[in-house]
This record gives structure tokens, sequence and C-alpha cells, in this order.
């Protein structure tokens, strides 16, 4: 112990990480020896009853949820374009898109999903087409582009403005300049927020659950509910979380491909 | 589109800048500009860092919006908010400092997309005299290379040859060399006195003495957003009248020699 106070702090921390490692190691080792193995399989990772949800997490479930979210987030990040280029420009309109925007980053996703669902039919008897999915996916739409609006404002102020200046000059209108070179400069820089973003709404889609869905129209998380109600096990929680990350860690990957094929020193 | 303006060619000279004046907040950075360039005639515009030299040449297609003052481009009086300014624009060739190539378009897109956009010229004729424009510049062999895959140099020719595709009736040059390595210079200056030789009414903001002195017709010397003294390039540069001249060029021509005396004079003005 006496060479102690001579070790360097990268020494220490090496020896202090070999300490932490032995006492995660230890904690495993007991939990694993005293756990209840087979309850725990009965309760968490039961295979007949997992047998029982096949296929219909996949052909259903998994499937809506990745339609709700991709619609969504498509529409979504029309939407926040649109209202990002509308606040840039400036005047009553991009007042109104700021407004806009403030509104639904202001409030919850839950409330404009009830909203689009029932507040919508009770006060101007308009039903949205689509039933409870369709007025959720308006909603989440709306709320995907408040929250992406900002990110596309952040990608379009981010592209140096010597490229507006070079297409201004050359005799490109504004909208021109904005389509044709600001934009496609302002996609590539928006890409990890975007992704972030999709993968947010991926997991608000367990929110629509408030539209009311037919049997057909359920999304992973209720379909994981409903399913623990009628077993009474836990199996389906976990077989539902596995679907979520089925989605989304592939995708961190693919998106990084992307950015690596959108880089312009490609 | 030939016939926009009728009356170029025979009467009016296509750049006229009258008392112009432009502020930011409470600098004003010019201060009474008065400059006309004539058809054919490259005029080169020179002075020290500040005086507002790029903001003159900036103002003139209104990339920056004058405080006061009038400016004919064309024939058109690009002070008017009724003027579309667009069209003006398409038939006056820019410059810049730093290229501001488009980086999500290869070379010859980026002497495409104004033809196409702007022009409505076919692809097949657009690509054309693109094709022909890169050649002119001598990057017949780089047309398919995004901006990033070229050197400074080649992207700044690329530039011009993106300006040039508009068929400009002006060419304004925003320090074209002024972000360039040294050994660089030499291929951009080349392409420009080629331009010049053949005609094009230029104005060019820059640092490059020599090339002020043997290709340009006229040069202004700014300083503190005025022009301090102006006339035929050979005289001034080599010849300058006013004392403030004389110092700008000793200072830029022989920068190892400057006597304290003059710096003390300098600070005296």
């Amino acid at each position: 112990m006496s060479v102690l106070p001579y070790l360097k702090p990268t020494a220490r921390k090496r020896l202090g990480r070999i300490g932490s490692y032995a006492i995660g190691l230890a904690l495993i080792l007991v939990v694993v020896a005293f756990a209840d193995w087979p309850h725990i399989q009965k309760v968490f990772f039961n295979p007949s009853v997992a047998m029982k949800m096949w296929p219909a997490i996949l052909i259903v479930a998994l499937k809506n949820t990745l339609i709700y979210t991709v619609s969504s987030f498509v529409l979504g990040s029309l939407l926040a374009v649109l209202l990002a280029v509308l606040k840039l420009a400036g005047g009553p309109l991009g007042w109104a898109a700021s407004a806009f925007i403030e509104l639904f980053r202001g409030i919850p996703a839950l409330l404009t999903i009830y909203a689009a669902a029932y507040v919508l039919p009770i006060a101007f008897g308009f039903q949205l087409p689509g039933e409870g999915p369709g007025a959720g996916i308006v909603a989440l739409t709306i709320v995907t582009g408040a929250y992406a609006a900002e990110i596309v404002r952040a990608g379009i102020q981010a592209v140096a403005p010597g490229q507006a200046e070079a297409a201004r000059s050359l005799g490109l209108s504004s909208g021109q300049t904005m389509f044709w070179v600001v934009l496609p400069q302002a996609m590539r820089i928006v890409i990890p927020p975007m992704t972030n973003e999709f993968v947010m709404l991926l997991k608000d889609t367990s929110l629509l659950y408030i539209a009311g869905f037919t049997v057909i129209q359920k999304e992973l998380t209720t379909f994981g509910q409903d399913a623990v109600s009628t077993t009474g096990n836990a199996t389906p929680i976990v077989m539902v979380a596995i679907s979520y990350l089925v989605v989304t860690l592939p995708l961190t990957y693919l998106v990084g491909l992307l950015e690596k094929k959108l880089d312009p020193k490609r | 589109m030939s016939n926009l303006f009728p009356d170029l060619e025979s009467t009016q000279p296509p750049v006229v800048i009258t008392d112009l004046h432009k502020s930011f907040g409470d600098n004003e950075v010019l201060k009474g500009i008065n400059l006309t360039v004539s058809q054919g005639e490259v005029v080169c515009v020179i002075g020290p860092s500040g005086s507002g030299k790029s903001t003159l040449l900036r103002c003139v297609n209104l990339l920056e919006n004058p405080t006061k003052g009038s400016i004919q481009l064309l024939g058109a009086e690009m002070t008017d908010p009724d003027v579309e300014l667009n069209q003006v624009r398409a038939h006056v060739g820019m410059v810049f400092q730093s290229f501001n190539l488009f980086p999500n378009m290869t070379a010859i897109g980026n002497c495409i997309i104004g033809q196409r956009q702007v022009l409505k010229r076919s692809k097949a004729e657009a690509i054309e005299i693109a094709k022909k424009n890169l050649e002119m510049v001598g990057l017949s062999d780089r047309m398919d290379y995004v901006p990033a895959k070229l050197s400074g140099g080649q992207q700044q020719r690329v530039a011009i040859a993106r300006a040039l595709s508009m068929d400009p009736k002006v060419m304004l040059f925003d320090e074209p060399t002024a972000a360039l390595d040294p050994e660089l210079v030499g291929d951009v200056l080349a392409v420009m006195r080629d331009l010049a030789h053949a005609g094009m009414t230029m104005m060019v903001v820059t640092h490059e003495m020599s090339f002020a002195r043997d290709v340009s017709d006229r040069t202004i010397f700014m300083d503190g957003g005025v022009i301090v003294e102006e006339g035929p390039s050979q005289d001034l540069i080599t010849a300058p009248k006013e004392r403030r001249t004389q110092i700008f060029l000793k200072r830029v021509l022989d920068p190892t020699h400057i006597e304290d005396s003059e710096l003390g004079e300098t600070e005296a003005d």
C-alpha cells in the first residue's frame, strides 16, 4: 500500500475500474445464484405466451407502429420545412408559423391527439378520415412538424450565407435559392437530429391508444398491454420492447451510412 | 433574351452609380460614390481593407441594399423596388472571394443550374454551354468533380465558368484571388485577363496590383468610403497623385520598406 501515493492518476483510475468491475461481477453472481429462474422465465420469457402472440405482433402491431410512425414522419417533415421557411421569411405568415410551433411544442402530444380525435368532432362535427389512427396520424404530424421545424430552421441557418448570395447573383429567386441550394445542404445537416426525432416519434405512437383502435389497428404498446391483461403474464411486454429495439438499433447504423453517402467530400 | 435591354449596346453605359451611400447601423461605409463603367471597360477597385470597395461591388447587383443613391445596371434602376432584380442579375456575373460553389452539385452542375432555372434553357443547350465555359477556364477534365475534390484555384475557375454560362453583359469580381494559395493565383488571373481581352465589361476589386496595372483600363483607389483618386491604371499605379494613394501603393508594392516618417504622416491624415 505504500506505493499508492506515487501512482499516476491514470493508474489509480485503472485500479478503481478493476475494483468496480469486481464488485459488479460479485453482485451479478449473487443475483444469478439466488434468483428464482424458473419463475422469471415463466413470467417474462414464457414460450407458450409468446407463441400465442405470433405472428400478430409482427403483421399487426409492429406493422401498424411503423405505418403510423413513417406516415407522421414524412408528413411532419414536409410541414416542418414549410413552417421553418415561413418563420425565416418573417411577416404575418412567419408570425403565424412561430405561434403554431410554440403552441404544439408547448402542450403534451397526448392532448393534441385527443383534440384531433374527439374535440374536432364535438366542436365542429368534423371527423378526420381514417377513424382513430387517421386522427392520430394528423396529430402526430402536427407535433412532429412543430418540433422538427426548429431543427430545419437551424439547419437552414447553418448553411453559409455565401451560398444564397451566389445563387441570388445568378438570378435565382429566393424560392429557387431555397429549393435548389439551401435546403439540399440543410438536409445533410439535419439528418442526425431528425433521426432522433424519428425515434421519439416511434415511441410517441404508443400514445395513439387514446384515439381509439379496432383490433387490427393496434400498435405495439396497446397490443402488448392487451396481451398482458388477457394472459396475466409479462412476456408480451418483453416482446414489445424487443420489437421497438429491432427498429431503432439498425436505424442508427443505416443513418450513419446515409450521412456518409450525402457527404459532399465523398 | 438578348433584347431585354435594347438600348444597352448603343447608348447607356452598363454601370452608372450616382451618389451612393451605404451604412451598416451607425457606420457609414460608402459616403457618396459616383462611378460609371463603360461598355467593354475593365475597372479595378483598390484600397485598404475597410475602405468600402467590396461593399461598393456588392451594392452594384444589390446584394447589399444601398442606403441612398442610384445604381443603373444594364439600364435598370436597381434601387427601384418595382424592378425585377433577378432578371437583371441573370445578366451580371459575380465571382466571390470564397468561391461559393454549390457543394451539392458537380462542377458542370454548378454551371447548369442558373441556365436551367433562370434562363429556362433546354438541358442539352445548358450542358453544351457549361462544357464550353469549363473548357475555356481549362477544366474540361474536371466537369464531374464536386467542389470539395477541386483545389481553390480550380474552384474559382469553375465559379467564373458558372458566371459566364449565363452569358453575362457585366462581370463583377470581389477579390477573386485573395483566398488562393500564391501558386494558384496565376491560373485565375490568366482566365480573367483573357476575358478582359475578349471585351467583357468588368469591375474587379483586387489586391493584385500587377493585374490592375497591366490588364485594367482604369483603376479606382478608395479609402474611408470615398473615391480618393481614379485614372488610367498605368498612371495611377506607377505615378499616383494623391498622398494617400502613394502611401497605400508603396506599402502594397514594397511592404518591407515602410519608413517611420510615413507611418507618422498617415496617422496625421
